[in-house]
């Protein structure tokens, strides 16, 4: 019984395998209407590719460019999207919900 | 996220184990929390411990609730709960399977499909699947259903459907569903009654199977299907019994 395709754990451990470096994006709040639920998750190589989601498609390419640095620079950062955050908005949370997200390197 | 910990992850997946992260949000320090042990960098009380494996238990990711006090400067521990996939019994290597399987498998479900007929249960029709070529009674009763699991039964044939049937509805899985027209199913239950189930575990089948969407090709029943299986999980909407009468039925015979 394989996971499901496109699981991002099982693809983090794919890439990594290869020799790539990987990131892992996890929702780890919300409030209010968002598209999905605490816990979901995105894994991002160094190269931007991603696999999962962490909203409807609104914040994905702003996390997996914080992905990539991250990758890059090492550390963790909690990102936080919402309609009070002018930034965000401008990244298009449009649904009004707010959510925040964790991103952190996968050690090689 | 420390490689060791990573690798105990992906470990534990395929040893069918849910385990769960618990992330100090701070500075990523980590332990990896099982219902027996606890390892990794971030060191953790009894009390954080305690509501870390309720949450495993619950299959509930969040923040750990006494770290997470409204506009506290404390650490804010993240619990990632990584549960098992939900498992999905197919009995019958048919055409509706064929369409199910895949469907199953993106709607996260790992997908095992039982037909004691080698001619229908082949690779070639089912790649990448759990395939069992064997009676879906010894099938089921060596890896038995669990409270995770649905079972759709598909073949058509009392002479496999009725076996699968008898194991499943006294047992735990959150879905049964069996294809066939109401009149079908009033003689499936007279036969499974006549073999000693009772009126409780029979209305435990769904059937018609699938949800009244008038779905004709194999690919709609395996969509309806999916659909009702999601509404139980879920809780969506009430669709247990014989359906509506102005509906079409799935998959009707």
């Amino acid at each position: 019984m394989d996971p499901a395709p496109g699981d991002p754990i099982a693809v983090a451990a794919r890439w990594r395998a290869a020799g790539l470096g990987v990131a892992l994006a996890t929702v780890v709040s919300t409030w209010g209407s968002s598209p999905r639920p605490v816990g979901s998750q995105l894994a991002v190589d160094e190269h931007g590719n991603f696999v999962g989601s962490v909203s409807g498609g609104c914040i994905e390419g702003a996390v997996v460019e914080t992905a990539q640095r991250i990758i890059r620079q090492g550390g963790v950062e909690l990102l936080d999207f919402g309609v009070s955050d002018d930034d965000a908005w401008a990244v298009g949370l449009a649904c009004g919900g707010r959510v925040q997200v964790f991103v952190e390197r996968l050690d090689s | 996220m420390k490689a060791a910990l990573f690798d105990a992850i992906v470990a534990a997946g395929r040893r069918k184990r849910p385990v769960a992260t618990v992330t100090d949000l701070n500075d990523g320090a980590q332990a990896l929390v099982t219902a027996d042990s606890v390892t990794g960098s971030l060191s953790l009380d009894a009390a954080q411990i305690a509501e870390s494996r309720a949450m495993l238990a619950g299959e509930a990711s969040g923040l750990l609730r006494e770290a997470a006090s409204p506009g506290g400067d404390g650490p804010r521990l993240f619990v990632h709960v990584y549960a098992l996939p939900r498992r999905l019994v197919i009995v019958g290597a048919v055409h509706i399977a064929q369409a199910l399987a895949p469907m199953a498998r993106l709607a996260g479900y790992a997908v095992q499909i039982i037909d004691p007929r080698g001619a229908f249960a082949t690779h070639a029709r089912f790649p990448d699947c759990d395939l069992q070529v064997a009676w879906p009674d010894d099938v089921l009763r060596n890896s038995p259903p669990d409270s995770g699991t649905a079972i759709a039964v598909l073949t058509h044939d009392p002479k496999i459907d009725d076996p699968a049937l008898r194991v499943a509805c006294p047992g735990p899985a959150f879905y049964i569903g069996a294809l066939g027209s109401r009149r079908t199913h009033a003689k499936r239950r007279e036969r499974l009654a006549a073999e000693g189930l009772t009126a409780a575990q029979l209305d435990r089948i769904h059937a018609p199977i699938g949800l009244a969407i008038a779905a004709r090709s194999p690919a709609e029943i395996a969509v309806s299907i999916l659909a009702e299986i999601t509404a139980v999980r879920r809780g969506g909407v009430p669709v247990a019994g014989p359906q509506a009468a102005s509906a079409t039925p799935a998959a009707a015979s």
